[in-house]
């Protein structure tokens, strides 16, 4: 029988399964998979945060978002084409967000009367018509799988687990997926179990010949590489590109890296993967609490290391003091706040961008620090170079503002060319530099206004510092007022003359009056929704603030320069409050927090409005 | 490289050494020192500065790092690196520092406050980790920079500003709250008593891991005499109970002479030495590798004040935490060679576009 092959721009699938049926596993395969093939892609990993909800239920229900085209994207997608639901829950949970006619692929298997009773179906909603205004695949896919593992040594348990694999065996034939890569997968991770290993890998192809051979699916579909610019590719998350980016950081200043971090979501992948690099001479120090892994990156970059600590909200107002005494010490120190949706616990692995005032103000006394926030997952590499650029040539505190969204979410990256890498070298003081062979730790280089740096070992440096106030120039204890207010206003200078790149406006025709601006894991969202209203025939430029403290010096012409200013984030406002303070810029907020990403359709729609509005 | 083995006992094996010869002098910082006058700080920074030329070590490579309090202006009056950092904190930082920097001797100074109180959870996980740091804690039962409240080491019962009816909380003994902890390295002594509080300096420095070393501390304004029944020649050689590795605990004299043995309940118990035999007579061996005889034996002074152990409690060896660090990272180093970035960054699958 030959099939039908399809042509395809782009295509969204949503895996949805209950939180122990794998579905982020299998996300990432089918995502290396369309990596490997050349797509560009965006993914959106969503879970709940506890690791084994009630099985069925509503709150279990785990689900990986994946979209990928034969052209440049820059969202996971707002609406699902397809649909995989392992379970009824998984179909009540995710149908809301399907439009009309995409296609479904479910598990016959689970939606038994106790499953559909559970999320509170009164009937099969695979037999009657309630499902008619979508293309339903009705698929038992735990009886193929356990009938395509008879005669393999593992328990039934074992081969109804295997399921997924057949769920992925059967996208990749849909989506015409390489599947080598994926085969070598299973045989590493299970590579001291080899029955269950070689009976996964028998799930994923017997998924395959399904796809191939049964009458449900009569058409496949093709989605040709993407043309991107040259080089050699990766796929990448942003919590591991930010590890990445910090041990980029160490290379390229010399100085060893000194993670001092407590686990916490969604921010320990950043530890997880930080601690595999020994080898860079990588020293991770898992904490007994959130301060303590501050104060032991501050300990170490007194000492000369490249300090880190990697937390989320709940953490960074842990560590409040600790990066005062940063500031106030003038210590080299990055404060990586992986954002999540709060006050307090709120949810841990929901998204948000409701720190930002905090990682700005959340000290006590007049305590400035850098803020660098990066935009989308891959950008999270770059990012971290830069926050390390400033913390070691300005000798401060940096707070790079990532989010769940960025550490979890993955793109295709193309790898950097190691040369091509800014260099952030760091000379230690090693001469005194007052009269009579004097050392003042607080004598500052006239252009960045930061102070030297001598750590321990260097003889005739030996200096005292600390959190009490300095005399500016020696460091002593001073409690003078005139002293107190110059240092007060000599580390606020300090920060607000960091030099950062201007803020680049995308406006193409020149002629916009609406400017869309954005700053961190918005940027993918909005400037997908700048391409509709474009492409819709509308005039809107875009910019995306990277850096956030110091704000790039032409911000304020920017904002300036156009009728009006759209600002969408995920908080209530907070940068648009800044903005108004600081610029008298009447800035429109448009401000949702549902611990989601925006969807490009909605940005559009709001986008639209304030361009047709007076 | 040193294997973990080899550096058991070394506390300074890494430190560089200096030809130069060393005076006190060469300690003392051009600042002056502000505490109150009768304060037990001075004797204790004197005890140090006149101690530490006894180390041969560079200058500039011995750090002191302290936290918030009376004590914790400790750093700024020697002529090191110094570090004064935030309430209860140092032992964190300090952490940090020594975890990287195996070439440092590094020092924490904290109080009864700083480190029991507000700094207690950085305290017990130095400890267990065995970081490679002195810490010099000074006991005086009461805050002092804060004018005057009772601490996590003031008596119940305590009058004072913030507890004018007395405090109703049971104090820690920190003896017993690091031997607990499980430290390598637990000693207490006395302001006033340079000579011992010299020889325990010597011990806790030669010790590679963590050092605990509570030096019960006079605060004259606040909490004067707490220790005087101890310093008073008319009663402390009655009470001072003093632990020397391999001796026959006994004190006191003349009549009032007393030894300690094991009693039927696990712990130990202070008799009259004349009811006693020798072979009865608990022999202190500090390096037993179990902690619960130290531990019995903080206890002797607990809750009342009658006899009192100073010394090192417990002095065992094992690897510190930076020597485990770094026995990672060679490992994985001689496993895999050294790290290669643009190896790390495209490791795993990739794909070639144009």
């Amino acid at each position: 029988m030959t099939k039908q092959v399809q042509q395809l721009d782009r295509v969204i699938i949503r895996f949805a399964g209950d939180s122990g049926d794998g579905m982020q596993l299998t996300g990432d395969r089918f995502t290396a998979e369309t990596a490997q093939f050349g797509n560009d892609l965006s993914t959106l990993p969503n879970f709940p945060a506890e690791i084994r909800a009630p099985a069925g239920t509503l709150p279990g229900v785990s689900s990986f978002q994946l979209h990928f085209a034969d052209h440049d994207i820059l969202t996971p997608g707002d609406a699902p084409n397809v649909l995989v639901a392992m379970n009824p829950a998984a179909l009540k949970a995710n149908l809301g967000d399907l439009p009309r006619g995409a296609d479904i692929i479910a598990n016959t298997d689970e939606f038994t009367k106790r499953n559909l009773q559970k999320v509170g179906y009164d009937g099969n909603p695979l037999e009657d018509d309630s499902l008619a205004e979508w293309r339903v695949h009705s698929v038992p896919l735990t009886s193929l799988t356990v009938r395509a593992l008879e005669g393999f040594e593992i328990s039934k348990k074992d081969a109804e687990r295997a399921k997924n694999m057949f769920a992925l065996g059967l996208l990749s034939w849909l989506y015409h997926r390489p599947t080598e890569a994926t085969v070598a997968f299973l045989e590493a991770k299970f590579a001291k179990k080899p029955d269950i290993a070689k009976a996964n890998i028998a799930a994923f192809q017997a998924g395959w010949n399904y796809g191939e051979t049964t009458e449900s699916f009569s058409v496949s579909y093709e989605i040709k590489p993407a043309t991107l610019p040259p080089g050699v590719y990766r796929n990448i998350s942003g919590n591991q590109a930010l590890a990445y980016g910090l041990i980029a950081a160490s290379v390229q200043s010399g100085l060893p890296l000194f993670l001092g971090s407590y686990p916490i979501t969604p921010a320990s992948d950043i530890l997880h993967e930080l601690s595999k690099h020994k080898r860079f001479g990588v020293r991770t120090f898992q904490a007994e609490d959130e301060i303590a892994g501050v104060g032991a990156a501050l300990g170490a970059a007194f000492g000369g290391a490249l300090g880190v600590t990697t937390t989320s909200g709940p953490g960074v107002a842990l560590k409040a003091e600790t990066v005062g005494l940063a500031v106030t010490t003038e210590l080299p120190l990055i404060v990586v706040d992986v954002q999540r949706a709060g006050p307090s616990t709120g949810m841990p692995t929901k998204t948000e961008q409701t720190d930002l005032l905090m990682a700005l103000y959340g000290r006590n006394g007049e305590s400035p620090v850098p803020v660098v926030a990066p935009a989308t997952p891959s950008d999270c590499f770059d990012a971290a170079i830069e926050a390390a650029r400033i913390a070691l040539r300005y000798r401060t505190p940096v707070m790079l503002l990532s989010d769940g969204y960025l550490a979890n979410g993955s793109e295709p990256w193309r790898v950097p060319e190691i040369d091509d890498l800014p260099d952030i070298s760091v000379e230690f003081t090693t001469e005194p530099n007052g009269d009579g062979g004097a050392y003042l730790p607080f004598k500052r280089d006239p252009q960045t206004l930061a102070r030297p740096w001598a750590v321990p070992g260097t003889a005739g440096l030996e200096h005292r510092i600390g959190g009490i106030e300095k005399a500016d120039g020696t460091g002593n204890i001073s409690y003078d007022p005139d002293n107190h207010d110059k240092m007060v206003r000599l580390r606020q200078a300090k920060i607000d003359g960091i030099e950062v790149p201007d803020l680049d406006v995308d406006d193409p025709d020149g002629d916009a009056r609406v400017l869309v601006l954005g700053w961190g894991s918005t940027y993918g969202p909005i400037a997908a929704a700048v391409r509709r209203v474009r492409k819709a025939g509308g005039k809107v430029a875009q910019a995306h603030l990277r850096h956030l403290n110091p704000l790039p010096a032409n911000t304020g012409d920017v904002l300036g320069s156009y009728d009006k200013v759209l600002l969408p984030e995920i908080n209530l406002g907070q940068l648009a409050l800044l903005l108004r303070a600081r610029f008298l810029v009447d800035v429109i907020g448009y401000n949702r927090v549902r611990g989601l990403p925006f969807k490009a359709e909605e940005l559009a729609a709001v986008i639209q409005d304030v361009i047709d509005s007076d | 490289m040193t294997s973990t083995e080899s550096l058991n006992g070394k506390g300074l094996a890494l430190v560089p050494r200096t030809d130069t010869a060393q005076t006190l002098k060469d300690f003392k910082s051009d600042q002056e020192v502000r505490w109150c006058p009768g304060c037990g700080d001075y004797a204790i920074l004197a005890a140090v500065q006149s101690f530490l030329p006894e180390l041969g070590l560079r200058r500039e490579n011995i750090v002191f790092v302290s936290g918030i309090g009376c004590s914790s202006r400790f750093p700024y009056y020697l002529n090191t690196y110094g570090f004064h950092s935030i309430h209860g904190r140092a032992p964190a930082i300090a952490t940090g520092l020594a975890s990287s920097r195996p070439d440092l001797s590094v020092w924490v100074i904290t109080g009864d406050g700083d480190a029991l109180s507000i700094g207690g959870n950085h305290l017990i996980h130095a400890l267990r980790r065995n970081v490679n740091l002195n810490i010099l804690l000074f006991n005086n039962r009461i805050y002092g920079l804060t004018k005057g409240q009772y601490s996590p080491t003031s008596e119940v019962g305590k009058i004072t500003k913030s507890t004018p009816m007395g405090s109703l909380d049971k104090p820690f003994n920190p003896i017993s709250l690091a031997l607990g902890a499980e430290a390598g390295f637990v000693a207490r002594t006395i302001d006033s008593d340079r000579k011992h509080l010299q020889s325990v300096l010597r011990e806790a420095a030669a010790h590679r891991g963590t050092s605990l070393v509570e030096i019960y501390q006079n605060c004259n304004i606040f909490n004067d005499n707490a220790f005087e029944a101890l310093k008073d020649p008319a009663t402390r050689d009655d009470i001072t109970v003093k632990l020397e590795h391999g001796r026959p605990i006994v004190f006191g004299t003349g009549d009032n002479e007393k030894a300690v043995r094991l009693s039927p309940y696990g712990g130990v118990e202070v008799v009259r030495r004349s009811e006693v035999a020798d072979s009865e007579i608990l022999v202190h061996d500090a390096h037993n590798p179990d902690p619960s005889l130290a531990f019995a034996l903080s206890r002797l002074d607990d809750p009342a004040f009658e006899h009192v152990p100073i010394g090192i409690f417990r002095s065992i060896d094992r690897p510190a935490y930076d020597q485990l660090m770094r026995e990672q990272m060679e490992a994985a180093t001689a496993d895999k060679g050294k790290g290669d970035l643009r190896d790390l960054l495209l490791a795993g699958d990739t794909w070639r576009i144009g």
